[in-house]
């Protein structure tokens, strides 16, 4: 009862707050204050404090959140299971911003100390069929609501969460690999030697919400950065995109933010007309994609262009 | 129906078993045994020896990789599987439908079954990725996960297997523990542990009888479950070629017509290698089993039909892919030769008598299998060969089973053949009894004559 009074007060907190800051025209700025917004905090002081964002804007937050993504701390077993109460995370790609820089790339695998070949964040050309214009895809888990790896997975060590994220647990994994069979969209890699690390992995203890150390004979795959997500920060893919491709949300809050801007996520996909990957599939993944209309970069590929032949598809 | 066309006389029958029994009592190898038993161990501890190096560096050591992430481990295990559920088809199906030819050949299918599915087990824990938390399926077990399922009939049908081929076994091995002189102490040891006491009275057959009908009724919905919940591991995906309602019916099918086939085999080199086996294993033996392997075949090619040339009809999307690359691509080569020899011309072949001969019908058999093995790996792999992935290195594109890989399969193919050939050096491979009966030898008869060898 408590929880649920807690849950509305702090939906209409944020929700005024949005309309607030929309309203007097103050763009928030900084992903992790943004986001503390998102993540959910129980037994609010109610007390607000205005602070400075990095990029000199003014933002009212709650005091408690302040002191939250200073100090945190790695999820407890029991709270990487089933996730961050409250919450049901999205992801919104703009397809018509991605012009294939790869730095969303290059910060998943340098935060996840992915070693070797395993890509959790792909990015692919589509390119259907001649008559189309090709562009590019980037491609995360997609965090399906009816996860087909879920559903096969002999022993409970990939799982889906209240709060919508689905992620390995590399302790408890067999390495079967009917997860990466069941799954559609091909988004899970797996360790097939010891993996290496550029930061040896010393002290760091495992929680499948970092998936790190990785471990040889188990699977793993993109998990929304849930660790950043409880810090209230956006995940890496997000704040390294230099386009604002991604943005991360809560769904019950309609809010999604690329870190640059905050935007209402029904509005979004209203606007933008978002859809979902093989929807057919009846799958219901948590990202959504809004077509590659009016874009911002023209398409170059860079492996024609370096005189490669390139296999479409 | 023959077991009331010939009543023998009592003197003759008794004559006749003696020499049944003598007969079939298991030998020492000559030459040619003892080379193939030590190949089969090579192999098997090369087998060994390369899985001991895929424990230290992990999977790395095979072919595969994200984008085919099953491989030849996975193909022979379906393999295994397969030719396990010949054990319930001559043992259970025939012995039910009561067709006495059956008698002669069911230790040889049950011992492939036994062996094959002890090896389909192994073979799936040697395709984990951490075997190391097998116990994670009892402790953290998830009965939704079609894995789990195949975990529960595999084990279950081993079981059963190995009871179908222990108590019918039961007077046999009570025959070498009381007949067979001059065998190392440890041989009589072992036959009389593993008799369990046995004095072949009346009442003892009649329980060891019971016991087969009622194991005979319970295994062939295990049998069917085994390789049913086998095509789910695939047919539960959303991969083209795999999406398949078809894939349960089309899996048992072709597994009965692998197994009959390695039935033929097993009786033409019982009968090449031990003089006197042709009593037993007769040409009519061979043409019967012909004729079941052409059945067999029939059916396999009616749910190939189904499986293949709908979809082929409709090209649709990735299925279009995925089949091209079947039927005109990369593993056309391989696809074509398995259809054709594998099914087409054995139908052909073994439809005429003179291809129902021993000869004629090993090389069918041979042919069978071998396609068989191949027709697994396409079934397995063009899957996740074909699926329009990018950002992948070129390498891992394509699935080349490396000699690790090859070694470790290979010995698992050893292993199991292996225990095959021990089973056959040590216990009689031919069930005297049940041949006995089949003959129309009263029970009363065998009886009198066994309990009479037990006195001596």
């Amino acid at each position: 009862m408590e929880d649920n009074t807690n849950k509305a007060d702090n939906k209409t907190n944020r929700k005024e707050f949005l309309k607030k800051s929309l309203l007097t025209g103050s763009v928030l700025a900084a992903g992790a204050i943004g986001l503390n917004n998102l993540t959910s905090c129980k037994n609010k002081s109610g007390k607000k404090v205005q602070v400075l964002t990095p990029d000199g804007k003014l933002a009212e937050v709650d005091t408690d959140d302040i002191g939250k993504s200073q100090s945190c701390c790695a999820a407890t077993p029991d709270e990487a299971r089933t996730g961050i109460p409250g919450k049901k995370f999205v992801m919104v790609i703009d397809l018509s911003r991605c012009k294939h820089a790869l730095k969303c790339q290059d910060a998943c695998q340098r935060y996840h100390h992915l070693s070797g070949m395993n890509v959790w964040l792909k990015v692919f050309k589509m390119h259907d069929a001649e008559t189309m214009a090709p562009y590019w895809l980037p491609k995360p888990c997609l965090h399906c609501d009816k996860p087909p790896c879920v559903k096969v997975c002999p022993v409970n060590a990939t799982y889906k969460r209240d709060d919508g994220i689905v992620l390995v647990d590399n302790e408890r994994c067999i390495g079967c690999r009917f997860c990466m069979a069941a799954c559609p969209y091909s988004t899970r890699s797996f360790n097939w030697e010891e993996p290496e690390f550029l930061h040896k992995s010393k002290g760091s203890t495992y929680s499948p919400e970092t998936g790190f150390p990785q471990k040889k004979g188990t699977v793993e795959k993109c998990d929304f950065c849930p660790d950043m997500l409880r810090q209230g920060k956006l995940p890496h893919c997000v704040t390294a995109c230099p386009n604002g491709v991604f943005y991360m949300g809560d769904l019950n809050e309609d809010s999604v933010s690329n870190g640059a801007e905050t935007v209402r996520f029904s509005q979004l996909m209203k606007d933008k007309g978002g859809y979902r990957l093989n929807e057919i599939l009846g799958t219901e993944p948590s990202v959504y994609y809004l077509p590659p209309v009016n874009r911002l970069f023209p398409f170059t590929d860079p492996e024609t262009e370096s005189g490669k032949t390139e296999k479409a598809e | 129906m023959e077991e009331n066309k010939i009543q023998l006389r009592e003197a003759d029958a008794i004559n006749m078993l003696h020499q049944y029994n003598e007969d079939t009592l298991p030998k020492k190898f000559g030459p040619i045994g003892k080379a193939w038993t030590i190949l089969l161990l090579i192999v098997f501890l090369t087998g060994v020896f390369f899985y001991t190096t895929q424990l230290r560096n992990g999977l790395v050591i095979t072919g595969m990789r994200d984008f085919v992430f099953w491989g030849i481990y996975i193909s022979n295990f379906v393999f295994f599987v397969a030719i396990s559920l010949v054990g319930s088809l001559i043992t259970a199906v025939l012995y039910l439908l009561k067709i006495s030819w059956r008698a002669p050949l069911t230790r040889i299918a049950e011992i492939i079954a036994v062996s094959a599915i002890i090896f389909a087990g192994l073979i799936i824990i040697v395709d984990m990725g951490r075997p190391d938390r097998m116990l994670n399926m009892v402790r953290h077990g998830r009965i939704q996960s079609p894995i789990i399922w195949d975990v529960m009939v595999v084990t279950t049908y081993m079981t059963l297997s190995i009871l179908l081929l222990y108590f019918p076994l039961l007077p046999s091995i009570a025959f070498c523990r009381d007949h067979m002189k001059g065998i190392p102490k440890w041989q009589n040891r072992m036959y009389k542990l593993l008799s369990l006491g046995w004095r072949n009275t009346s009442q003892q057959y009649n329980l060891v009888k019971k016991a087969i009908t009622i194991l005979s009724v319970m295994i062939i919905p295990v049998a069917l479950c085994i390789h049913t919940v086998t095509s789910w591991l695939f047919a539960s995906t959303y991969r083209p070629g795999w999406d398949s309602t078809n894939f349960g019916a089309y899996f048992v099918s072709g597994a009965f017509l692998v197994g009959s086939g390695g039935v033929v085999v097993g009786m033409y080199l019982l009968r090449r290698f031990n003089a006197g086996y042709d009593k037993y294993l007769t040409d009519g033996h061979f043409d019967k089993m012909g004729k079941l392997l052409v059945l067999l075949a029939m059916i396999y090619a009616y749910f190939s039909i189904n499986e293949y040339l709908i979809p082929a009809y409709k090209m649709k999307g990735e299925e279009a892919h995925h089949l091209n690359e079947l039927f005109t691509g990369y593993y056309a080569p391989m696809f074509w030769s398995v259809q054709f020899f594998g099914m087409i011309l054995p139908i052909i072949v073994l439809l005429f008598k003179k291809g129902r001969k021993p000869g004629a019908m090993f090389v069918m058999a041979i042919l069978v299998i071998v396609c068989a093995w191949f027709k697994r790996y396409l079934i397995v792999i063009p899957t996740m060969s074909f699926l329009p992935v990018q950002e992948i290195p070129e390498a891992w594109k394509h699935y080349t089973p490396t000699f690790p890989e090859w070694a470790i399969t290979g010995g698992s193919l050893a292993g199991a053949l292996l225990i095959i050939t021990f089973f056959v050096r040590y216990f009689p491979i031919i069930s005297v009894w049940e041949v006995a009966e089949e003959k129309g030898i009263s029970h009363d008869v065998i009886y009198k004559h066994l309990h009479e060898g037990n006195e001596k």
